[in-house]
């Protein structure tokens, strides 16, 4: 393998492994702060004593996230160099913004909440959690803002053979940005959600704390179900906007070869990239890819074949992660849909219970999935019509890059395991006896 | 003017970076040989417990400051020191993670596993930083491509690993202060009297380093050319002598207090020799990186210096009412917390 694929292989490794923890440190965090705050108002042990246990599943997480995280901030600069020389006076800003605007509050704050139980007023310790929860979220603002400017590139001017920043405001307000950080977070609190009622779950089977669950489970049905269902609306927004801004992307999620007027969707399709067609396709439905992308049925959507072929990403990957995304997307709605309507209940629900427990990877696929649509999506532009991925790399020596590689492939295959295997144990071993708290 | 003020606060980040981080990777380093059992080595953990995760804070902001005012010296920085600042990465990750893994499973095996992370993810950054930046106040063999001429051996020539020691030696003690600190009775004798002990080879590399840069390096045509400069070196000599004075009166605060002032000496010594450059080359110097010929536009400096103004303040506040928050020393009563690492 070249540099090039090198380099994206080792920054896919890197960022899919940083997303395995990032939104459950973004949803947990908040519904952490939630069960916090409803002990600060009403005083009862068990969200007193729910808020300890999240809490310590959250900071089990969090120390995995925080890691993968520093490494991701300097890999631009190992591996991307000439990316960060053609387009650092745009994009560098926003890093650096997100570490002095968010890092800092989160990490400081949260040293604070976890020795901070005995030394600080129960309010002010509340603050705390609420703090580290609205600057992580502050954190995936600024960091979608960078990766939307990527995907969709605005306010700036090739200038002294760069990109130069000229419009601030317009880099972090434009609509790709905000619907792409929306459709971030909300992916993560369905996560999050998912999470709580799951574990909630594996007790309440086990007639374990029952109360305590049982209260966990409602506000994580409610968060979960929220976002499931701005979620469906808010991709559908989403999708409208890369059919706009990214022709190429859209028509490889979708597996449309030919441009066409009333394009359709089908109910089933396979693609078959090397004969440039689909192998099958079932169900056909006129006209509603048109009315999806430009909410116009006979609106014309350009197909793959109208671009030359060193310009498209690769199909396959893109358009199978969408399905899976799209697909989990629903199953989400229908199930938080179901657990909403027995929540008062729920512990009689066994056959809901047993599956809920089983959930709780598919929203972690679903993330994983929808940033492979984003990215691999993207290719072959590591910046959208402006840069190609293959223009971006360090010269360095391929040796390098495997040896480095190698490592990060097995020192988080090493770490990932302990970190999950504490994530385990914990969760099953359930919240401390009230005695030791109380005291 | 922009470039020179992003130049300075570049040099800050770094400098407080290791003021702060310094004193936990002393503390790692230190663990095999001060701590004598579980009870202590969970000490030393609660010692930095609540404040290594912020201090890492300023490492991730300097790198990205570093991005933002001058992505072509983080473009070729970052790609030249490939392999070293990877493994610095690392070692940084198995660090972070001891801290929240360690004490979550009762098993000897497994806290010992934790504890050698914590140990050789403390040693490598501080050996390895002291290296590269050594390396670069003598220049990197790059050219004008920024292609790296030379790989992990040639930056471990002599003056690169001096600087290592010294590194390591300024972080033993700023650690071992910290130690003294928050600590008590027999844990902090032990710890004040390896301070004392390593004060001694401290003074004697910072000598060294400090003559030995006049060889190596082009440090000094700075201090010739703007003598009131001196005053920086001045203030590690100053802090490293306050230092030991304080040790000797058991003053552990104000012995800290010195040691920090030794290490931001010792950094901006560096960073005020080499401005203007950033990342001189060694091959040829029209090939060195400096903050001019490396800087962002000015508008992309001037709304980060905003930033940097408004929220430095606000951080270094926050950051300091923690430090006070936690001032107390840890006891062992402290473990019994529940969330005690
Ligand atoms: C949608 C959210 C999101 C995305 C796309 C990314 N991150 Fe992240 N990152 C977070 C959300 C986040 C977070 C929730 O704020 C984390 C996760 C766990 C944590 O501690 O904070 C975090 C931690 C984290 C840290 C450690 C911060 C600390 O010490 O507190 C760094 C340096 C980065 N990230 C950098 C990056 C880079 C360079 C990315 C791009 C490739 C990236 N992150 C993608
Ligand atoms: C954490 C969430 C993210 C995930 C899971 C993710 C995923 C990926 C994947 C899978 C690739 C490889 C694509 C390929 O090679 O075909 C990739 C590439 C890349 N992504 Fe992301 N990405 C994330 C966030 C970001 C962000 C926020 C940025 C920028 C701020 C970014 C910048 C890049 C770059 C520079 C590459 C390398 C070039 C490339 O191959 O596309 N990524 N990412
Ligand atoms: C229900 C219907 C959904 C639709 C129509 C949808 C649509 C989209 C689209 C079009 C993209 C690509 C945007 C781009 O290229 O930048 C995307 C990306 C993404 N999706 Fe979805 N999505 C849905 C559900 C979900 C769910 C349930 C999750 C997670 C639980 C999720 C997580 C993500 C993530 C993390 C990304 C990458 C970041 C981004 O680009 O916003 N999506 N989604």
């Amino acid at each position: 393998m070249d540099i090039v694929a090198l380099s994206r292989l080792q920054f896919a490794v890197a960022s899919l492994f940083h997303f395995l923890f990032v939104p459950l440190t973004l949803g947990l965090s908040i519904l952490t702060a939630i069960f916090e705050t409803l002990y600060v108002k009403t005083g009862d042990e068990d969200y007193k004593r729910a808020t300890k246990f999240w809490g310590k599943l959250f900071l089990i997480n969090f120390a995995l996230g925080v890691v993968t995280g520093i490494t991701l901030e300097f890999q631009f600069g190992t591996n991307w160099s000439e990316y960060s020389k053609y387009v650092g006076d745009v994009f560098g800003s926003l890093l650096a913004i997100e570490a002095t605007l968010a890092f800092f509050l989160e990490s400081v704050f949260l040293g604070v909440w976890i020795f901070g139980w005995e030394k600080l007023s129960k309010k002010a310790h509340a603050l705390c959690i609420w703090i580290v929860a609205i600057a992580s979220n502050v954190s995936a603002l600024w960091i979608l803002v960078a990766n939307a400017w990527m995907q969709h590139p605005v306010g700036y001017v090739i200038r002294n053979g760069r990109a130069e920043l000229t419009d601030f405001t317009r880099v972090v307000t434009q609509k790709f940005a905000i619907l792409e950080f929306l459709h971030t977070i909300s992916g993560a609190y369905i996560l999050a959600g998912f999470f709580v009622m799951g574990v909630s779950a594996w007790h309440l089977l086990r007639k374990n704390e029952v109360s305590l669950f049982k209260k966990s489970f409602k506000v994580a049905v409610i968060f979960a179900l929220i976002f499931a269902l701005f979620e469906g609306l808010e991709g559908h927004m989403h999708a409208s906007e890369v059919a706009e801004t990214q022709p190429t992307k859209l028509a490889a999620m979708e597996s449309l070869w030919n441009t066409e007027s009333h394009a359709p969707m089908y109910l089933f399709l396979i693609p078959d990239a090397k004969h440039e067609r689909n192998a099958i396709e079932i169900g056909k439905i006129p006209g509603l890819l048109s009315f999806l992308a430009f909410d116009n049925t006979s609106a014309t959507v350009k197909g793959l074949k109208a671009f030359p072929k060193e310009d498209r990403p690769p199909v396959d990957l893109t358009f199978w992660s969408f399905r899976i995304m799209v697909g989990l997307g629903t199953l989400f709605i229908l199930l938080s849909l179901w657990g909403f309507f027995v929540r008062n209940n729920i512990e009689n629900h066994p056959g809901l219970l047993k599956l809920l427990i089983l959930c709780i990877p598919l929203p972690y696929i679903a993330n994983e999935a929808g940033w492979i649509v984003a990215e691999v999506g993207r290719q072959p532009w590591i910046v959208y019509g402006m840069m190609k991925t293959s223009q971006a790399v360090s010269p360095l020596i391929p040796t390098q890059i495997v040896i480095s590689l190698i490592a990060f492939v097995v020192l988080y295959s090493l770490l990932g395991l302990a970190d999950f295997f504490l994530l385990f144990k914990y969760a099953r071993k359930g919240p401390e006896a009230s005695m030791a708290t109380a005291k | 003017m922009l470039e020179t003020i992003w130049f300075i606060l570049w040099g800050v980040l770094w400098a407080v970076y290791f003021m702060l981080d310094g004193f936990d990777f002393g503390i790692g380093m230190l663990m095999p040989f001060l701590a004598k059992n579980d009870t202590e080595r969970r000490i030393m953990y609660n010692a930095i417990g609540p404040f290594w995760d912020g201090n890492e804070v300023w490492l991730i902001t300097a790198g990205g400051a570093t991005f933002a005012a001058f992505p072509t010296t983080y473009a070729v920085m970052f790609s030249t020191l490939y392999t070293p600042l990877l493994i610095i990465l690392f070692a940084l990750i198995v660090r972070g993670v001891s801290f929240e893994f360690r004490g979550k499973v009762e098993s000897a095996t497994w806290r010992s596993i934790w504890d050698f992370c914590l140990i050789i993810g403390s040693v490598i950054p501080a050996l390895l930083f002291g290296v590269a930046f050594a390396n670069i106040f003598k220049g990197i063999p790059f050219d004008g491509k920024g292609i790296f001429h030379g790989n992990l051996f040639t930056l471990l020539n002599p003056y690169g690993i001096a600087g290592g020691i010294l590194f390591v030696l300024l972080f033993l003690v700023h650690g071992a202060l910290w130690l003294c600190v928050k600590t008590e009775g027999d844990l902090q004798k032990r710890a004040s009297s390896v301070a004392a002990k390593l004060w001694i080879p401290l003074l004697i590399v910072a000598v060294i380093f400090l003559a030995y840069s006049y060889k190596a390096t082009n440090l000094y045509a700075n201090y010739f050319k703007w003598p009131v400069l001196w005053v920086i070196p001045l203030v590690a000599v100053v802090g490293l002598l306050l230092t030991r004075l304080f040790i000797a009166k058991k003053s552990w605060w104000k012995a800290w207090f010195a040691s920090s002032a030794t290490i931001l000496g010792c950094v901006f010594f560096g960073v005020a020799g080499l401005y203007p450059n950033l990342f001189p080359s060694s091959l040829d110097p029209k090939y060195s990186l400096t903050a001019f010929n490396s800087a962002s536009s000015p508008l992309t400096l001037k709304i980060m210096l905003v930033v940097a103004l408004v929220m430095v303040p606000i951080i270094i506040i926050y950051q300091s009412w923690v430090y006070y928050t936690f001032r107390d020393k840890v006891r062992k009563e402290d473990l019994s917390y529940e969330e005690a690492y």
